[in-house]
C-alpha cells in the first residue's frame, strides 16, 4: 500500500521564484513528467514568456529560448518548421498569449503548427504586479482596475480554449486546472496527450490551465484555490474543447 | 514494502496546500521558520501517513517526496 | 557560371540558397514581395523552408527561434516591415544569434511611398532597436553587388553571431541586371553546439543550451553589453569596405554617397570631368561600420573645397560625413526623399554651386 513520488529528471533542482502556493510549479511539474515519460529531454526546446514563467529556463533540464512577450508561438514556429524533429513547447501566461500574443496563438494554432502550447490563465499579469489582464473576472480587482474590472468599459473575459477551438484548422485544445490533486491528475493526462499529438506530428496542441496567483489576488494559496473552484471554473469551465479527427 | 514520507524543509514555502489535501490529516504548519524565512508544513502524526502521495501531487514545489526504504517495517 | 539577367528581388532570393541558407520566413510588402514569389517556389526544389508570417512583428521572432536552433535562416521586407522587425532584431543581437535581415528601401515615414528612397540609414545604422546593439549594415548599389552582400552576410553574421542587414532600395529590387553567382563562400566551422537549442541529444556535452536576453542582474547586463560592444567594435576593424570614384588626382569637391545614389553620382562627376571640373566620390559599401578613415582621407585634400552627403533622404549619412571630416572643410547635404531619384543633371548642378 503506499506509492512512491520523486521529482521529474526534466526539472532541474533549483528552487523556483514562484509565490507560496502559486500553482506554476504544478504546471511546471507536470511537464517535466510528461517530458520524462516520453523520453524526449534530448531533443525538446521549451520557449519561455515574458511574465513570471520567464525564469522557467531555470527549472527545466532541457534546451530552451526566451521569447519577447507574446512572441513564443512565432519563435516555437521558426523552430519547429526547421527542426521538425525536434519537440518543441511554449510556456506563456494570459498576459503574454491573450494579450500583447493574441495575433501569434491565433495563427500559430490556425496554421496548424506542430508545437504544443501550456497557457497558464491565472485571471492577471503577475510579475508586472497584478494588473489586469484579458482573462481577468467581471468586478475583479487589479491593480489597474482597483474597482473591478468594469465590463461595460474593457469588455468581457475572453475564454481561449473556446476561441481557439473555433478555428477550423485540426488542433487539440483542452482547458484544466490544477487547484486540486483531482483536477491535476486530469491535467496531467491532457498536457501527456498534447505532448504526443506532436510527438504523432499530428496537429497543433494546446492545453490552458486556470492557475492561481494568491499574491496579486490577495488572497492565501488556500483562498485562491477556493475562490478558482468557485468563480474562474465557472467561467473556465476545464474540457477537452477541440480534438483531431 | 516501507515508505518514507519526506519534505524538504528549506524548499517548502509554507503555502499549506498538501495540509488541505491529505485525506489523514497528517499535516501541518511547523513552527520552527526555515532557511527563507518561511513555516514549513511538517508531518504532525506520521503514524497516520498512509503514503498516498496527495501531498506530493498538489505541492507547487516538488517539496515532498516519498521513497521506499529497504528493511520492511517489523 | 553564366550571367543571367534577374530581377534584383529574385536574385537576392537565389542569392541565399548559393549562401547555403535555405530557410525564409516573411510577410508581403512593396516593392520587396518578389522575394517571397521566388522563394516559394524555389525552396522546395532544394528541401528549403518557405513560410509567409501573419507580421513582421511575427516574422521577426521566427527568424530570432530559428537562428536560435542553430540554422541560416533570412528574411526581406521593406522599411515599415523593418520598423516592425526592430525589437526582434535587439532580441536576436542580444541573444548572440546570426540572423540576415534584408531591408529593401521605400519611401517614409509613415505608409510613405513604394519608390526607392533611403530613408532608413539612421534607423539601420544607429538605432534598429532598444538598447546598445548595432547591425553590421552592407549596402548595395547593383544587384550584382546585393547577390554578393547576401552571400557574404551569412558567415559574417556567424562569425559575428549578430544579425546583419542588406540595406537595398526599391530600384535595386525591382530593376533587372545581368547577375553571376560567385561560389558559395567559405565560412569557419559554426560551434553552433555550444549555443544553439539544436537538440541535447545529438551534442557531446549533453548539458543545455540557453537562448535568451534577461540579465536581471546588472554586473551580468553589463558584461552581455561589454560582449557585444567588443563585437562592434571588431566590425569597425575588420569589416569596413568602400570603393572610391575619381580620387587619384585633384578635385573641388567630394561626393559621399552609396547604393543607387552612387550610381547616379558616379555619372554626374564623369560629365563634369569632360567639362575639366574634377570631384571625387567615397561610396561606403558598408554603412555599418562606416568608412570614416576613406572619407576623412579624401576630403584631407589639400584641393578639396567642400563635402557633399548626396541621398534620397532628407540627410542622414551627413552626420557620419560630418563626424569624419571633423570640420576641417564644410560638408552640406543634397537629396530628394518621395522617390524621385535625383538626376545626374540636377546632382550637377548642386555640386557646381557648392564648390562655386
Amino acid at each position: 500500500m503506499g506509492k512512491t513520488f520523486k521529482k521529474p529528471e526534466a526539472l532541474s533542482d533549483a528552487h523556483t521564484h514562484y509565490c507560496p502556493g502559486c500553482t506554476h510549479g504544478v504546471i511546471h511539474r507536470l511537464v517535466a513528467e510528461t517530458i520524462d515519460e516520453l523520453g524526449i529531454r534530448g531533443r525538446t526546446v521549451g520557449i519561455a514568456p515574458v511574465g513570471c514563467a520567464v525564469l522557467a529556463y531555470n527549472y527545466f533540464n532541457c534546451d530552451f529560448q526566451e521569447a519577447a512577450h507574446g512572441r513564443a508561438p512565432a519563435m516555437a514556429t521558426g523552430i519547429k518548421r526547421v527542426r521538425p524533429d525536434l519537440m518543441v513547447f511554449t510556456y506563456q501566461g494570459d498576459g503574454d498569449l491573450a494579450s500583447i500574443g493574441m495575433g501569434e496563438i491565433i495563427h500559430a494554432a490556425n496554421r496548424g503548427e506542430k508545437f504544443t502550447t501550456i497557457f497558464v490563465n491565472n485571471a492577471i499579469y503577475g510579475m508586472t504586479g497584478g494588473q489586469m489582464a484579458p482573462t481577468t473576472m467581471p468586478d475583479q480587482r487589479t491593480s489597474t482596475s482597483p474597482f473591478g474590472r468594469k465590463v461595460e468599459e474593457v469588455g468581457m473575459p475572453i475564454k481561449m480554449a473556446e476561441l481557439l477551438a473555433a478555428l477550423q484548422t485540426p488542433a487539440y485544445i483542452s482547458r484544466q486546472t490544477v487547484i486540486k490533486p483531482k483536477y491535476i491528475t486530469k491535467a496531467k493526462k491532457a498536457i501527456k496527450q498534447a505532448f504526443t499529438y506532436q510527438l504523432e506530428n499530428k496537429c497543433f496542441s494546446l492545453v490552458e490551465v486556470v492557475s492561481t496567483c494568491p499574491t496579486n489576488w490577495g488572497m492565501t494559496p488556500v483562498q485562491a484555490v477556493e475562490w478558482t473552484e468557485k468563480t474562474l471554473l465557472a467561467y473556465y469551465q476545464p474540457g477537452d474543447y477541440k480534438v483531431p479527427a | 514494502m516501507a515508505y518514507q514520507h519526506n519534505i524538504e524543509k528549506d524548499r517548502c514555502k509554507g503555502c499549506g496546500l498538501c495540509i488541505t489535501v491529505c485525506p489523514k490529516n497528517v499535516l501541518e504548519i511547523s513552527p520552527d521558520v526555515n532557511a527563507k524565512g518561511y513555516y514549513p508544513a511538517y508531518q504532525a502524526r506520521p503514524e497516520d501517513c498512509i503514503h498516498c502521495t496527495m501531498c506530493c501531487i498538489m505541492c507547487p514545489d516538488v517539496a515532498v517526496t516519498i521513497t521506499e526504504t529497504e528493511e520492511p517495517i517489523a | 557560371m553564366a550571367k543571367v539577367l534577374m530581377k534584383g528581388n529574385e536574385a537576392i532570393g537565389e542569392a541565399a540558397i548559393r549562401a547555403g541558407c535555405l530557410n525564409y520566413f516573411a510577410y508581403p510588402i512593396t516593392p520587396q514581395s518578389e522575394v517571397a514569389e521566388y522563394l516559394v517556389r524555389r525552396l522546395p526544389e532544394v528541401g528549403g523552408v518557405f513560410l509567409q508570417g501573419e507580421s513582421e512583428v511575427a516574422v521577426g521572432y521566427m527568424i530570432f527561434g530559428a537562428a536560435g536552433a542553430g540554422v541560416r535562416v533570412f528574411t526581406t521586407s521593406s522599411s515599415p516591415g523593418i520598423s516592425l522587425m526592430s525589437e526582434a532584431i535587439s532580441y536576436i543581437a542580444a541573444a548572440q544569434c546570426p540572423a540576415v535581415f534584408v531591408n529593401i528601401m521605400r519611401g517614409g515615414p509613415g505608409l510613405g511611398g513604394i519608390l526607392p528612397s533611403q530613408a532608413d540609414y539612421l534607423q539601420a545604422t544607429k538605432g534598429i532597436g532598444h538598447g546598445d546593439c548595432r547591425l553590421l549594415v552592407m549596402a548595395p548599389a547593383s544587384v550584382q553587388e546585393a547577390v554578393e552582400m547576401v552571400m557574404k552576410a551569412f558567415p559574417l553574421a556567424e562569425k559575428y553571431r549578430n544579425p546583419v542587414m542588406i540595406l537595398g532600395d526599391g530600384l535595386i529590387g525591382q530593376m533587372m541586371e545581368p547577375v553571376e553567382f560567385p561560389d558559395q563562400l567559405k565560412t569557419e566551422p559554426s560551434n553552433k553546439d555550444a549555443w544553439a537549442t539544436n537538440g541535447m541529444d545529438h551534442r557531446k556535452s549533453k548539458t543545455r543550451n540557453l537562448v535568451k536576453s534577461l540579465f536581471l542582474d546588472p554586473v551580468q547586463l553589463n558584461d552581455n553589453n561589454l560582449a557585444l560592444k567588443a563585437k562592434y567594435d571588431r566590425m569597425r576593424a575588420e569589416e569596413v569596405m568602400s570603393e572610391s570614384y575619381n580620387t587619384d588626382g585633384d578635385y573641388k569637391g567630394l561626393i559621399v554617397s552609396y547604393g543607387t545614389m552612387s550610381r547616379v553620382c558616379r555619372t554626374a562627376i564623369d560629365m563634369l570631368k569632360t567639362e575639366g571640373i574634377d570631384v571625387g566620390m567615397i561610396r561606403p559599401q558598408t554603412v555599418f561600420p562606416f568608412p570614416e578613415k576613406a572619407v576623412a582621407e579624401a576630403a584631407m585634400k589639400p584641393s578639396c573645397m567642400h563635402v557633399l552627403s548626396i541621398e534620397m533622404s532628407m540627410g542622414q549619412m551627413i552626420e557620419d560625413v560630418e563626424r569624419s571630416v571633423k570640420g576641417r572643410i564644410p560638408v552640406s547635404w543634397y537629396g530628394k526623399c518621395g522617390g524621385d531619384i535625383p538626376t545626374p543633371e540636377e546632382v550637377i548642378d548642386v555640386v557646381r554651386e557648392r564648390i562655386a
